[in-house]
């Protein structure tokens, strides 16, 4: 078994650990910050996968900006810890229902064999180059698109953070 | 760096964290929390597709992951937005409490 191995098999659980107190904390600040740890090992098992440049804006964009956002708009609304309220019984089972029934049919998808690409071009190494440079070339459109769209939201934003909308 | 590991794993993985995701969206009643399982839903995805660019040789898939955390950060602050929105008029952020939409 490999180091490999070893961190990959400790990325996983722990971020499937945080992942279940994130959903079963009451009180949201608590539930943000656990969060924030999942998407580090997230970046963390993206690094295994040697995809450097998604691991960094992993770590930038959402544990950076993402859950600055959040914890603020937890501060702002002022939101005590959910009091025992008791969760219903009824949204239990069924929340449990449906990922145990998707976690039956991904067993069941991922007994398939499973054939992969060949001959798909050279070695991924994780250089920055290889990934940025579709940016410019081939994917050129939906990187503008996409800096268009976050105008839009800045202003969508703008407007519904507006006092009164008229 | 020979690891034994396969495309399987992560896909496993990913797909557990996905269930998780799903189980908080039902579960859970603070918009927020609803929030934060969506996130878990978007991240799950993106691991399935850079493991699936890995295992492939083919960077595409760092790309459209990309694409999905330019889009998310956007999704979030736009709902974000909404849900400080509806506060102010309603004065909570359960969604039991929410239903003028209701029949």
């Amino acid at each position: 078994m490999s180091i490999h191995d070893i961190l990959f098999w400790f990325f996983s659980i722990a971020m499937l650990v945080c992942g279940f107190l994130v959903i079963a904390n009451r009180n949201p600040v608590a539930s943000a910050l656990l969060l924030v740890l999942l998407f580090v090992f997230m970046a963390g098992l993206f690094v295994l996968l040697e995809a450097f440049f998604i691991a960094a804006i992993q770590v930038l964009v959402y544990a950076g900006a993402v859950m600055v956002l959040f914890l603020f708009v937890i501060m702002l609304l002022d939101i005590k810890a959910s009091e025992r309220r008791k969760f219903r019984v009824l949204s239990i089972v069924g929340g449990v229902a449906v990922a145990v029934a998707f976690v039956w049919e991904l067993k069941i998808v991922l007994g398939q064999p499973v054939k992969l690409l060949t001959g798909g071009g050279e070695e991924l190494h994780g250089g920055l180059e290889q990934v940025v440079k579709p940016f410019f070339a081939h994917y050129m459109l939906p990187f503008e698109v996409t800096a268009l769209l976050l105008l839009v939201a800045m202003i969508g934003v703008v407007l519904l953070s507006k006092k009164e909308v008229k | 760096m020979t690891s034994a590991l396969t495309l399987n794993d992560y896909l496993f993985v990913s797909g557990l964290l996905f269930a998780l995701g799903i189980a908080g969206v039902i579960i859970r009643r603070n918009a927020l929390v609803i929030y934060m399982a969506l996130e878990m839903n978007l991240n799950a995805a993106n691991l399935a597709l850079v493991a699936f660019s890995k295992f492939n040789k083919i960077v595409d898939g760092q790309i459209l992951v990309f694409f999905i955390i330019a889009i998310a950060a956007a999704e979030v602050a736009v709902g974000l937005a909404i849900i400080v929105a509806l506060y102010r008029r309603k004065r909570t952020v359960s969604v039991d409490e929410l239903t003028t939409m209701r029949l």
